[in-house]
């Protein structure tokens, strides 16, 4: 462990220079220096082997092949169980008595602002335009397949999170992985502890990249764009934009003002029903188009015309989009789940169902349906413009909306960095300890990064970080291979009770049959 | 079995008038007190994850200051004067709250005081009482 401990030290001294260097023309050559490292890990993490001309990467193999593994497993557990998860989440279950805890709603809330985000919005864009409307398609049943594994990874973060005595709990695949191998064989032990801290080690990378710089640049992009691109007063400004996000950021996860999160996790719903309100909206000025649009979508899906790969071209995109977008079987979204009260972790695990639900299966079709729409899908896009292209897609039919999508871009990357620094936090902690120096050097270094990932044209250390949270499925899958059996009895219990009627209902729901 | 009668109290001052008035009509008709503060709360809210890591904490520091600053006084007070007196505190949303104990305790009767919040502030915001009086299932005392 303190081998581990000071090596992960030492990564994180070698980043600082970085933070000094963070100015104009220097990137540049801190990107070349980085490169070939940063190159070889995203590289071996998203290695590929060729299918039908596709380059298809192991680790999207690696994450559909568990979610249908675990469909299948709990037989469609993904599709049975989502009317109990909605009765749970509406507190059908909920004893009145422990009114004032963290409520089913709650957590799933708070996993769902670190989940939607830019994915939804660029995401899908850059899908439909390589994939074709077809890709649509496979985007929703990688959502639903998703579904199985946030039901198994939610279900275990609960069932081994740490409950401490001051009252406050702490879970994760950390835990599941460490506590839920050691209680099955005391060869797993080991593989467990090494699982966990390979894990919390990528969680930390990742919540450095994907979950931090990707977002600051990314949103900083959009900035620029409505604010009249290159022309922009802000063009070379990004470090201005990356230091005051990074102070709202810190004012939130140093200064502990928890009213500055409190009124963005209730304008990011807000503005998550604004998109998908302005979405529909579109598609309903559009209605004649629906049906030619949905013909678009299936037909596309089967016999897709001009994708580069044919029907894996077109598979491929949308299944990469959906892992990306709603993180099923990275492992993060079971740390924000983890803190739900409840005294049957089964039922959190019926209840993320609706996360890669509500995140893939409806607002990423919505995008979906938006662009294919208004026709303004387009097979050159350069990936990295996806926001871009969704803004167009919107602008043709509502002028204005992208101010207001800019908002909702700022304000989605905001949430997701609050989440993931908590998720890279509890990593750290696991790894370091707690204490006082320790969680304040985890916080300074995140927003030391928000500043670099606005204010850099790091490509590849993005894509790096990228990689980082592709790397969490790796550690956080093969554990729970081992782990489905402590589910699946779980299941079993709870659903026999269920089906007999003996859970006990509350309120008005105990009136309902 | 004696009546039951409901005091809703919250922290302002205007209580001590609907816990006097409450507790001249216990006195009167010998009926029990409940005496209930409600932590206004929603299962709906949106919360960060660090919250709801040390929420079940803030959950119980809640409890014993509401009660400790609160449900204890009122009911030492009531107690002190012969009264047969209980006390409570919930979280969630206040009006619901008093109407869903009433139902569960079957109290005859809720009283509660009122803040006098200025007319707009009452129909911008709604008031406690104003919505209690819409949806309980028992006779309201609103007490000024």
């Amino acid at each position: 462990m303190s081998r581990i401990k000071s090596i992960i030290g030492l990564l994180g001294l070698y980043w600082l220079p970085l933070i000094a260097l963070a100015q104009d023309g220097v990137d540049n050559r801190i990107d070349q220096a980085v490169k070939p490292y940063a190159d070889a890990v995203s590289g071996f993490i998203f290695s590929s082997f060729p299918v039908n001309g596709v380059p298809i990467p192991f680790v999207l193999v690696w994450l559909i092949l568990a979610a249908v593994v675990f469909t299948f497993y709990f037989g469609f557990i993904n599709l049975r169980a989502l009317r109990h998860g909605f009765q749970l989440v509406r507190g059908d279950y909920s004893d009145p008595t422990a009114t004032g805890e963290v409520t089913h709603f709650q957590a799933l809330a708070t996993a769902l602002s670190g989940t939607v985000g830019l994915g939804n919005i660029a995401g899908v864009a850059v899908a439909v335009s390589l994939g074709g409307p077809g890709a649509t398609f496979w985007m929703i049943v990688a959502g639903f397949l998703g579904m199985s594994s946030k039901f198994v990874e939610c279900t275990l973060g609960v069932r081994y999170r740490n409950e401490y005595s001051d009252g406050s709990v702490s879970g994760g695949p950390m835990y599941y992985l460490s506590k839920g191998l050691a209680e099955r064989s005391d060869k797993l032990k080991t593989l467990g502890k090494i699982l966990a801290v390979v894990f919390a080690i990528f969680c930390i990378g990742g919540s450095f990249g994907g979950g931090n710089m990707f977002q600051a640049n990314q949103s900083f992009k959009q900035v620029l764009a409505v604010t009249g691109g290159d022309a922009s007063w802000l063009a070379d400004k990004g470090w201005l934009f990356g230091l005051v996000i990074a102070s709202f950021v810190g004012m939130v996860i140093i200064g502990g003002i928890q009213s500055i999160a409190r009124v963005t996790s209730k304008i990011v719903p807000l503005m998550g029903i604004i998109y998908v309100g302005a979405g529909l909206i579109i598609i309903g000025m559009h209605i004649p188009q629906l049906p030619a649009a949905f013909t678009a979508i299936v037909v596309g899906a089967f016999s897709p015309e001009g994708v580069a790969g044919g029907v894996v071209g077109v598979l491929f995109q949308g299944f990469k989009r959906a892992a990306f977008s709603n993180e099923a079987g990275i492992g993060s979204a079971a740390i924000a789940h983890s803190a739900v009260r409840t005294n049957r972790p089964i039922t959190e695990g019926f209840v993320a169902l609706y996360e890669p639900f509500v995140d893939t299966v409806v607002i990423c079709t919505i995008t979906a349906l938006v662009i294919i729409i208004t026709g303004t899908w387009d097979p050159s896009v350069d990936p990295s413009q996806g926001v871009a292209l969704t803004s167009r897609a919107f602008e043709s039919t509502i002028s204005w909306f992208p101010w207001v999508l800019t908002v909702a871009v700022i304000l989605f990357a905001f949430s997701t960095m609050i989440s993931w620094s908590y998720y890279g936090l509890k990593a750290w902690t696991y790894l370091f300890g707690h204490s006082l120096i320790i969680d304040i050097t985890y916080k300074l270094l995140f927003l030391a990064f928000v500043v670099i990932g606005a204010s850099m044209q790091l490509g590849s250390v993005i894509d790096f970080s990228d990689a980082m949270i592709f790397a969490m499925a790796f550690p956080n899958i093969i554990g729970i291979y081992f782990l489905l059996p402590v589910v699946k009895r779980e299941l079993n219990e709870y659903w026999a009770e269920y089906k007999a009627g003996t859970l006990q209902k509350f309120g008005k729901a105990a009136n309902r049959v | 079995m004696a009546q039951l009668l409901l005091v809703g109290i919250d922290s302002s001052a205007c209580c001590q008038r609907s816990v006097d008035y409450a507790a001249q009509l216990a006195g009167s008709a010998n009926a029990r007190l409940l005496v209930l503060h409600v932590i206004e709360w929603s299962p709906y809210s949106f919360n960060t994850a660090s919250e709801n890591e040390v929420r079940h904490k803030r959950r119980e520091e809640e409890l014993d200051r509401a009660y400790a600053e609160l449900i204890n006084p009122v009911v030492e007070a009531l107690t002190a004067k012969g009264l047969k007196v209980e006390g409570m505190v919930r979280h969630g949303h206040p009006a619901k709250t008093l109407n869903d104990i009433a139902n569960e305790k079957g109290a005859s009767n809720i009283v509660i005081g009122r803040k006098g919040s200025s007319r707009m502030k009452a129909q911008l915001f709604g008031s406690v009482p104003s919505t209690l009086v819409q949806i309980a299932d028992v006779p309201v005392t609103v007490v000024p």
